[in-house]
């Protein structure tokens, strides 16, 4: 046969063409229900992070139904949405902040721990090679931090990366989002020596410069649509 | 029996492992090898991802071999080579959720490691399917081995673990020992692939230029 006159070519090239696109939609189609499971497991992994748990070898479905009473859907005035439990979750904060800032739905998760009341906010920014995200759990003053966690999509491992660390996101703790005055300022990630303006400051990572101030923006837009719930 | 394992395809399993090592002889593959070895379960999920990619590759080009056009079979191999990539990245997200978050983009660059596309090129067009089978596991084999050791050496010393666990004993820290972070970067695991290609060349004599 000879395989090189062109209608075979082309002949070939279609066939091929969509038996590999059938055979990938297939295997797409088959494998989505637990791609989404493992994708919300995950999250829900990432939401309790903040809250300083130890999840080792825990279901982390399960501590998460147990801790996590509330959620609530708010907009920028504070106005409750919404307070179905699944409805918060499901918000993809990305398409959010597409969307004017009077328009956005904004989540909160309310978790109770030894019956403290605690506020768990996503948070997401750019750091320097790709996104970072996070979430900032809050004590029931809704102004101490109660814990945070941080992760990045590809940062420097040993500069940037070290965000995701444990060490870097205890620096929070304990540390105010507002200034005396009970007006909204978040916190400040400074090189060892600088002295923010009127805010807290925990200390930026050495040769993580650009990183550093993505997460310190990062708290500064995303808390800062939550303004108006904050100061309730 | 006999046909399965006879000399010539044991020689083709053997040679990519030692002798003709596409990393560390044909410095191919180089880009993965700085990118995914910092930790060691990466590098072993990596290895084993682009084996099974290399194997049953070879295998389908060389069953189709003989049917296909000339002028576009760089093409047919990429499709090949990209449909069973994006099934193992698929997989990986099902059942192995958290290594696939770390790998990230590197599970879909496997399709531009070299090494696919010059098995293919050099043995499938040209071989029985249950040879190139033996020369893809071989040559994917060669090529995990090598990030094996590189991620070994960097995991240890960069961060004092393997494969997640503490290794060196808190003890010595309090000694003053310090982790190396420069191990971590990506220059060290070039110059650990060349420690390698130097040990290599220096134990195989007929790899040295005259």
């Amino acid at each position: 046969m000879n395989t090189n006159n062109n209608g075979y070519t082309i002949i070939y090239a279609i066939v091929m063409v969509v038996v590999v696109a059938l055979m990938l939609a297939l295997v797409s189609s088959g494998l989505k229900e637990k791609q989404t499971v493992n994708a919300e497991l995950d999250k829900k992994k990432q939401i309790l992070s903040s809250l300083k748990l130890d999840l080792e070898g825990k279901d982390a479905a399960a501590v998460y139904n147990e801790l996590i009473v509330k959620e609530l859907v708010v907009d920028e005035s504070a106005k409750i949405l919404s307070e179905v439990k699944g409805e918060a979750f499901a918000i993809d904060i990305i398409k959010e902040s597409a969307k004017k800032i009077e328009e956005r739905k904004l989540p909160v998760y309310v978790a109770q721990i030894e019956s403290k009341t605690k506020y768990i906010i996503p948070v997401r920014g750019a750091g320097l090679w790709g996104p970072i995200w996070g979430y900032i759990a809050l004590d029931d003053d809704k102004n101490t931090v109660f814990g945070t966690y941080f992760s990045h999509a590809s940062e420097t491992p040993g500069l940037g990366a070290e965000i995701a660390l444990p060490e870097f996101q205890n620096l929070f703790i304990g540390k105010h989002i507002l200034n005396d005055a009970k007006e909204f300022v978040s916190i400040a990630v400074m090189k060892a020596g600088q002295k923010a303006d009127n805010k807290e400051q925990i200390d930026a990572i050495a040769g993580g410069t650009i990183t550093s101030k993505g997460v310190e923006n990062m708290l500064l837009n995303s808390i800062g649509q939550y303004e108006a719930f904050l100061k309730q | 029996m006999s046909k399965l394992i006879s000399d010539k395809t044991k020689e083709i399993f053997l040679g990519p492992l030692g002798k003709n090592n596409p990393v560390t002889v044909q410095v191919l593959g180089i880009c993965s090898a700085l990118a995914v070895t910092s930790k060691l379960e990466p590098a072993i999920v990596m290895g084993l991802s682009v084996t099974i990619i290399v194997a049953f590759s070879n295998v389908i080009i060389s069953l189709l071999r003989n049917t296909i056009p000339n002028r576009i079979r760089i093409i047919v191999q990429l499709v090949v080579v990209a449909a069973l990539v994006t099934v193992v990245s698929e997989i990986l997200k099902a059942f192995a959720y958290d290594v696939s978050v770390q790998l990230s983009v590197y599970i879909g660059l496997i399709i531009t490691n070299c090494i696919l596309m010059g098995r293919l090129e050099a043995f499938a067009m040209s071989n029985k399917p249950w040879e190139s089978f033996v020369d893809g596991l071989g040559n994917g084999f060669g090529y995990a081995w090598i990030l094996v050791a590189v991620a070994f050496f960097r995991e240890l010393t960069g961060s004092g673990s393997l494969l997640g666990f503490k290794v060196i004993p808190q003890a010595f820290y309090q000694a003053g020992y310090v982790n190396n972070g420069l191990m971590i970067l990506p220059p060290m695991a070039l110059i650990l692939v060349a420690c390698i290609i130097w040990i290599h060349r220096a134990r195989n004599k007929e790899l040295q230029e005259k």
